[in-house]
C-alpha cells in the first residue's frame, strides 16, 4: 500500500515538477542576460492552452505518429517511477541504469519514427541526428554508473544511493567527480540542452530534438513537450541523487517523503542554476563536433572506472 | 508438392521441438549404428545442451516452414534442399562422434549452398547470387577444414572418435595440446557463427537466399557455431584454459560493433539484417567468453550466469531475427525490391507486415519490454560483475566489452529506426512500393506467431533463465546464480541486480494508457484535422523530399569515417559549349569493407601468387610427369 | 564566457515597461473575447514574411531582446505553424508568396488568429498597386488585427500585440 502511495506521489511530483523546472530554467536564463523573462510557471499555461487546441495531423502519417506522444509519456513516467527520487526504494525498486536508459531509448525510438513518419526532410534530419547522439551517448552513461556500481557492489539505483550515502567522503573522490562530469555531459546530450542542441532555436538546420516535433500540434505537442520536460527532471534528479545522495530517505513514511521532496527541490534548484549559467555562457557546438564532445565524456567515463580500480 | 514438403518439415519441427524440450528437462537417450559409415559409424546422443539446440531448430523451423508454404509453395525448386537443411541442422547437436557431426555439418552447408544459389537459379540476380554462393562455399569449407583438423587431432590423441570419450580424456591432455585443438575448432565454429573477421560470407549469402531460408540461417544455423564452441570449450576440452575466454570476449566485442556499424550504412534491407546478425552473434560470443573466463577463474556461479545469458540471447535472437527476415521477405514479395531507397509508405499497404516488423525491431533494438532487452540486460549484469576477478588485464578486457556492447546497443536502436522508418513510413519512393500488397494469410500467421513468441520469451524470463542455468549446469556444475522473487522478479547474484519483466510491461502499458484515459475522462480530445505535412508552404511535396536510407546514415558515416573509409567520387558532365553550364553530376560515396580490403584481398593475392608459382609443376610435358612418378616411387621405396 | 556573464549581471535587468497603443486598428472583433481567454496568458506566434523588405522583421526581432522582452507576457515565437496560435504577417503578399501564406494559415491549428504588421501588410503600403503583389494580407487570409507603421517600432508592435490579446500592461 505504501508503494502505491509512493508511486502516485512520485509520478505526481515528476509530472507537476517538470514544467516548473523548465520554466525556472527559462526565467533564470532570461535574468542572466538582463531580461525580465517569463514566470517560472509559464509552461503550465502553455500546456493548458495546447490541450485545448485542435490538432492538425498530416495525411502522410500513420498510427505511429498518433501513438508516439503516449508512448513517450508512458516510458518517461515508468522511468521516473524507477528512479530514486523521493526515496531510495522507488516504486520499481529493482531498477538499474540499464532499464532506465532502455526506457528512454524506447521513447527516442518512437519519436524518431514519428519524425520520419510525416515524410518531411526536417523530420528525417531530426530523427537521424537524434538517434546518432543517443547512440554515441550510451557507452558513457553505462560506464559512469558502472563506476558507481563498482563501489556499491550493485547495479540497483536505490542500492547505489544508499551505499554512497553511507560514505560521505566519496563526494571528493576523483572517480566520483569524474563520473559526475561525464554523466553531466551526457545529460546535456540526452535532454537536448546547449551545447549539444538549442531548445529555443528556430533554425531547422540547427535542430535535433525540435525538428522531430515540428509536425505535432495540440494535445500531442503538449504530451511530447511534457515528456521532454519530465526526462530533463529525471536526469537532473539522477545527477542529484546518485552523486550526492544525502537527503534521500530510505523508509517510506509521509514525513520522510516530504523531507525527501524538499531535499530534492534544493538540489534541483542548484543544478538548474548551474545549467542556466552554462547555457547562457557557451554557444551551441557545430553538429559534427558533438561526437567529439561525447568522445571526451566517454574518455572521462573510462578514467572514472580506472580511478575506481586505482583507489580501491 | 513443395507445399507438402514444407508442411512435413513443419511437423518435423514440432516433433523436434518437443524432443528438444524433453532433452533440456532431463531426458537422455542415445542411438548408435556402427556399420553405416566408417570411423565408429552413426552415433546420436541427447543431453541438455543438445536438447536446447534441437528444440531451438525445431521451434524455428515451424514458422519458417509455414511461411515457406506461402512464399515458395508453388515452386518446386528448393523444397527438398530445405527439408535436408532442417534435417541436417537437427542432427548436428545430437551428433555423438566425429563422423556424424562432420556429415551432418557438411549436409547442412551443402543444402544451404543450394538454397543460397536460389537467386541465380531463379534468374533474379545471377551474378550476385553466384558470387555469394562461391564465397559461402569457400568460407564454410575453410571452416570445415579447421574443424576436421581439430577433431582428427583430438581423435588421434585421445584414441577415440566418440565425444563422450573426449569428455573423459580431455583433462589428461596437456594445456598446449588442448589450446591448439581449441584454436582450430574455434576458427571453424567462429566462421560458421559469423564472428569478425570470418564473417564475410554472411552479408553476401543471407540476402540472396529466400527469406524462410535466411530466417533459418540467421536464426539457427549460425547458432550451431556457438553450440560447437560451447561443446568444445566446456565439454570436450575442459578444464578451460585462461586465454580462451578473453579471446572470445574480444572477438565478440569486435563483431558486435563492426556488425552494427555496417548494418547502419546499408540500404539493402536483408543485408542490414544479416549484418545485424553478426552484431547479435557478437553479443552471444561476449556472453560465452565471459562464461569461459569465469569458469577458468573458478567462479562457477558467475560462469553459469554468463552461460545462461548467452543461451538466452541465442534463443531470443532466433525468435526476433526470423521474424525480421520473414517480414523483410514479405516486403520484397509485395513491393518487388529490397532496396530501402525505393521503399516507403508500406505501413499503409502492408499493415500486418509492418506491425510484425515493428515488434521485431523493438525486440532487436533491446527495448523493454521485449526479449532482446532482457537478454542484453542479463549479459550486462554478468559483465558488470567482473571485478571479482582480481586481474587488471582481465578487467580491462571486460571494460572494453561493456563499452563496446553499450555502443552496439545504442547503434542498434539507430539502425532499426532506419530499417523500419525508411521502409514502412512516409510516402512510397517507387511505383513498386506504391502498389505493394500484403502477405498471404499463412505468411501472416507465421509472422504473428513468431511475434507472440518474442513477447512470451520476454514475459517468461523468470522461468526461462533458471531453466537455461540448469542446462548450463550440466556443463559447469555450480550453484544457481538466479532466483525468482516477488512479482516474478529475477534476482541475479543475490542482490547485485534484479528485473521483473511483467512489472515493467504492466507499468509501461499503464503509463501509455494513462494520459489517454485522463484526456478521455476530462473530455479534452478535440477531433484532429487532416492536412498536408508542413514543408514551409512549398507547392509540391513528393517522396523525393523525404529522407533516404543513405541520408539517415550520414551522421554515422561522418563520425566513423576512419572505419568506413569512404571514397568520394564526383563526376561532373559539363555542357560541350560552355564549362559554366552543368548537364549532369554524379556523386558516389560508398563505404568500403576494411576486413575485405585489409585481410581477404591481400590473402587472395598471396594465394594467387603462390598458385602461379606452383603451377610451374604442371608443365604439360608427359615426360616430366613420368619423371615425377619415378621420383615419387624412389622416395617411397627409400622411406618405407 | 565569464566576461559576458559579468557584463549581464552588472547591467541587471533592462526591460522597459510596455507603452500603450495609440493607433491600433482592429479589423473585426470576432475573436476578441476568445483570444483574450485562450491566449491571454500564453501565445505562440509564427512570423510569416510574405514578401516584405525585412524592415518589419528587424523591428520584430527587437521584440525578443532585453529591452522589449516579449517573453515576460507569455508570448514566444515558434518555428512551425503547427505550434502557433497566431500568424504575424508582414509584407505586401507578393504573388509568389500568396499560396505559401495560405498553406501556412491552413497548417495552423484552430483556434488561431492573424495579425498583419506594417503598412505593406495592410494594403500593400509603398508597393500598393504593383503587378507583383496581391495587395494586403486580408486578400489571402482573414486578418484579425492590424498594426500600422513603416516599419512599426518594437514598442508599437508590442503595444499592438498586447492590445490584440486584450491584456492590460
Amino acid at each position: 500500500m505504501d508503494v502505491v502511495l509512493l508511486a502516485l506521489l512520485q509520478a505526481a511530483a515528476v509530472a507537476l515538477g517538470a514544467p516548473l523546472v523548465v520554466g525556472t530554467l527559462r526565467t533564470l536564463k532570461a535574468r542572466l542576460v538582463g531580461r525580465r523573462g517569463p514566470a517560472p510557471w509559464q509552461p503550465f499555461r502553455d500546456l493548458r492552452k495546447l490541450f485545448a487546441k485542435t490538432p492538425v495531423v498530416s495525411d502522410t502519417t500513420s498510427w505511429i505518429f498518433r501513438v508516439t506522444p503516449y508512448v513517450l509519456v508512458g516510458s518517461v513516467v515508468v522511468a521516473a517511477l524507477a528512479t530514486p527520487l523521493l526515496s531510495s526504494r522507488p516504486p520499481l525498486a529493482f531498477a538499474g541504469i540499464i532499464l532506465l536508459m532502455s526506457l528512454f531509448l524506447l521513447g527516442t525510438f518512437f519519436l524518431a519514427l514519428a519524425g520520419l513518419d510525416a515524410g518531411s526532410a526536417f523530420g528525417g534530419m531530426g530523427s537521424s541526428r537524434e538517434v546518432a547522439v543517443a547512440a554515441l551517448a550510451e557507452p558513457t552513461v553505462i560506464l559512469a554508473v558502472f563506476a558507481l556500481a563498482l563501489r556499491a557492489n550493485t547495479t540497483n539505483l536505490g542500492g547505489i544511493v544508499e551505499r554512497v550515502a553511507a560514505e560521505p567522503q566519496l563526494a571528493i573522490n576523483p572517480a566520483h567527480l569524474l563520473a559526475f562530469v561525464a554523466f553531466f555531459i551526457v545529460m546535456l546530450a540526452e535532454t537536448g540542452r546547449l551545447p549539444v542542441d538549442n531548445p529555443a532555436t528556430h533554425l531547422e538546420l540547427t535542430m535535433i530534438h525540435e525538428a522531430m516535433i515540428l509536425e505535432y500540434s495540440g494535445r500531442h505537442l503538449a504530451l511530447v513537450e511534457w515528456a521532454s520536460a519530465m526526462k530533463l527532471l529525471v536526469f537532473l534528479a539522477l545527477l542529484a541523487n546518485l552523486f550526492f545522495p544525502w537527503g534521500v530517505p530510505a523508509d517510506i513514511t509521509p514525513l520522510a517523503m516530504l523531507l525527501g521532496l524538499l531535499a530534492l527541490g534544493v538540489k534541483l534548484v542548484v543544478l538548474a542554476g548551474a545549467l542556466a549559467l552554462l547555457e547562457t555562457a557557451i554557444a551551441k557546438l557545430r553538429l559534427f563536433r558533438v561526437p567529439e564532445l561525447l568522445a571526451g565524456s566517454f574518455a572521462l567515463g573510462v578514467l572514472s572506472v580506472s580511478a575506481v580500480f586505482l583507489f580501491r | 508438392m513443395a507445399a507438402l514438403v514444407y508442411s512435413l518439415t513443419a511437423l518435423l519441427g514440432v516433433g523436434a521441438a518437443t524432443a528438444g524440450i524433453a532433452g533440456m528437462l532431463g531426458a537422455r537417450w542415445s542411438l548408435h549404428i556402427g556399420w553405416i559409415v566408417p570411423l565408429d559409424g552413426l552415433a546420436l546422443e541427447m543431453d541438455a545442451l543438445a536438447g536446447l539446440f534441437v528444440g531451438l531448430v525445431g521451434a524455428a523451423a515451424v514458422p519458417a516452414s509455414l511461411y515457406a508454404i506461402g512464399y515458395a509453395g508453388r515452386e518446386r525448386r528448393g523444397a527438398l534442399a530445405y527439408a535436408v537443411f532442417v534435417g541436417a541442422m537437427l542432427i548436428v547437436p545430437l551428433a555423438g562422434n566425429v563422423m556424424t557431426f562432420v556429415l551432418a555439418w557438411e549436409l547442412m552447408s551443402l543444402a544451404s549452398y543450394v538454397l543460397v544459389l536460389d537467386g541465380a537459379r531463379a534468374g533474379r540476380e545471377p551474378v550476385a547470387s553466384a558470387h555469394a554462393g562461391w564465397v559461402y562455399a569457400v568460407m564454410t569449407h575453410a571452416g570445415l577444414a579447421c574443424l576436421l583438423a581439430g577433431m582428427l587431432l583430438l581423435t588421434a590423441w585421445t584414441g577415440s572418435a566418440r565425444f563422450a570419450d573426449w569428455t573423459v580424456a580431455g583433462p589428461t591432455l596437456s594445456v598446449g595440446v588442448r589450446s591448439l585443438v581449441w584454436a582450430l575448432l574455434m576458427l571453424g565454429f567462429a566462421a560458421k557463427a559469423g564472428g569478425v573477421p570470418l564473417h564475410v560470407w554472411l552479408p553476401l549469402a543471407h540476402p540472396t537466399a529466400p527469406s524462410h531460408v535466411s530466417a533459418l540461417m540467421s536464426g539457427v544455423m549460425i547458432k550451431l557455431g556457438v553450440y560447437g564452441l560451447l561443446r568444445a570449450s566446456l565439454d570436450w576440452l575442459a578444464p578451460v584454459v585462461p586465454w580462451w575466454g578473453p579471446m572470445l570476449l574480444l572477438v565478440g566485442t569486435v563483431s558486435a560493433v563492426v556488425g552494427v556499424l555496417y548494418a547502419i550504412v546499408d540500404r539493402d534491407l536483408k543485408r542490414l539484417l544479416a549484418f545485424s546478425s553478426i552484431d547479435n552473434v557478437g553479443i552471444v560470443l561476449v556472453g560465452t567468453g565471459a562464461a569461459l573466463t569465469f569458469a577458468a577463474a573458478a567462479l562457477p556461479s558467475l560462469a553459469l550466469l554468463a552461460l545462461a545469458a548467452a543461451l538466452y540471447h541465442v534463443v531470443n535472437h532466433a525468435a526476433f531475427k526470423s521474424l525480421l527476415f520473414m517480414a523483410a521477405g514479405s516486403v520484397q514479395h509485395g513491393a518487388g525490391t529490397r532496396d530501402m531507397n525505393a521503399l516507403g509508405g508500406l505501413i499503409k499497404r502492408q499493415p500486418w507486415t509492418a506491425a510484425c516488423f515493428l515488434v521485431g525491431a523493438i525486440a532487436i533494438a533491446g527495448l523493454p519490454p521485449l526479449n532482446g532487452f532482457v537478454s542484453e540486460w542479463l549479459t550486462f549484469q554478468v559483465l558488470l560483475q567482473n571485478v571479482v576477478i582480481p586481474q587488471p588485464a582481465s578487467n580491462l578486457v571486460f571494460a572494453l566489452a561493456i563499452a563496446g556492447l553499450a555502443l552496439a546497443a545504442g547503434l542498434a536502436v539507430a539502425c532499426f529506426v532506419k530499417a523500419f522508418g525508411i521502409t514502412f513510413l512516409a510516402l512510397p519512393r517507387s511505383d513498386g512500393a506504391a502498389a505493394a500488397h500484403d502477405a498471404p494469410a499463412i505468411m501472416r500467421v507465421a509472422m504473428v506467431a513468431t511475434a507472440c513468441a518474442c513477447a512470451a520469451l520476454a514475459l517468461g524470463a523468470s522461468w526461462i533463465v533458471p531453466v537455461l542455468a540448469t542446462v548450463g549446469a550440466t556443463l559447469i556444475p555450480g550453484p544457481t546464480p538466479v532466483t525468482v522473487g516477488a512479482w516474478l522478479t529475477l534476482d541475479v547474484s543475490k542482490d547485485f541486480a534484479a528485473l521483473s519483466v511483467p512489472a515493467v510491461a504492466l507499468a509501461l502499458g499503464s503509463g501509455v494508457l494513462l494520459p489517454l484515459v485522463v484526456l478521455m475522462v476530462l473530455r479534452v480530445r478535440p477531433r484532429a484535422r487532416r492536412y498536408e505535412t508542413w514543408s514551409c508552404g512549398r507547392l509540391l511535396q513528393t517522396s523525393r523530399m523525404e529522407y533516404t536510407a543513405t541520408a539517415f546514415a550520414d551522421p554515422f558515416t561522418r563520425v566513423f569515417d576512419f572505419f568506413y573509409r569512404p571514397v568520394t567520387r564526383l563526376d561532373i558532365d559539363r555542357h560541350p559549349e560552355s564549362r559554366f553550364f552543368v548537364q549532369r553530376i554524379r556523386y558516389e560515396n560508398p563505404t568500403r569493407f576494411i576486413v575485405d580490403e585489409w585481410l581477404y584481398a591481400p590473402l587472395a593475392r598471396v594465394l594467387r601468387a603462390a598458385a602461379r608459382r606452383t603451377a610451374i609443376v604442371q608443365s604439360g610435358s608427359p615426360n616430366l610427369y613420368l619423371a615425377y612418378v619415378l621420383a615419387a616411387l624412389l622416395v617411397l621405396l627409400m622411406v618405407a | 564566457m565569464l566576461r559576458q556573464l559579468a557584463l549581464a549581471l552588472q547591467h541587471g535587468i533592462v526591460t522597459e515597461p510596455a507603452a500603450r497603443a495609440e493607433d491600433i486598428e482592429r479589423l473585426g472583433a470576432r475573436l476578441a473575447d476568445e483570444i483574450r481567454t485562450r491566449f491571454g496568458r500564453s501565445l505562440a506566434i509564427r512570423q510569416v514574411d510574405a514578401g516584405s523588405c525585412n524592415g518589419c522583421e528587424l523591428e520584430i526581432g527587437g521584440l525578443t531582446g532585453p529591452h522589449y522582452d516579449l517573453e515576460r507576457f507569455g508570448v514566444h515565437f515558434v518555428a512551425s505553424p503547427r505550434h502557433a496560435d497566431c500568424l504575424l504577417v508582414t509584407g505586401p503578399v507578393t504573388r509568389n508568396m500568396a499560396e505559401a501564406l495560405r498553406r501556412t494559415w491552413n497548417a495552423t491549428p484552430d483556434p488561431k488568429f492573424v495579425i498583419a504588421a506594417g503598412d505593406c501588410a495592410g494594403d500593400g503600403g509603398i508597393f500598393g498597386g504593383s503587378y507583383a503583389i496581391v495587395g494586403g494580407v486580408h486578400e489571402v487570409v482573414p486578418v484579425d488585427a492590424f498594426i500600422p507603421g513603416c516599419p512599426p517600432s518594437p514598442g508599437a508592435l508590442l503595444a499592438g500585440l498586447l492590445d490584440a490579446l486584450g491584456r492590460p500592461r
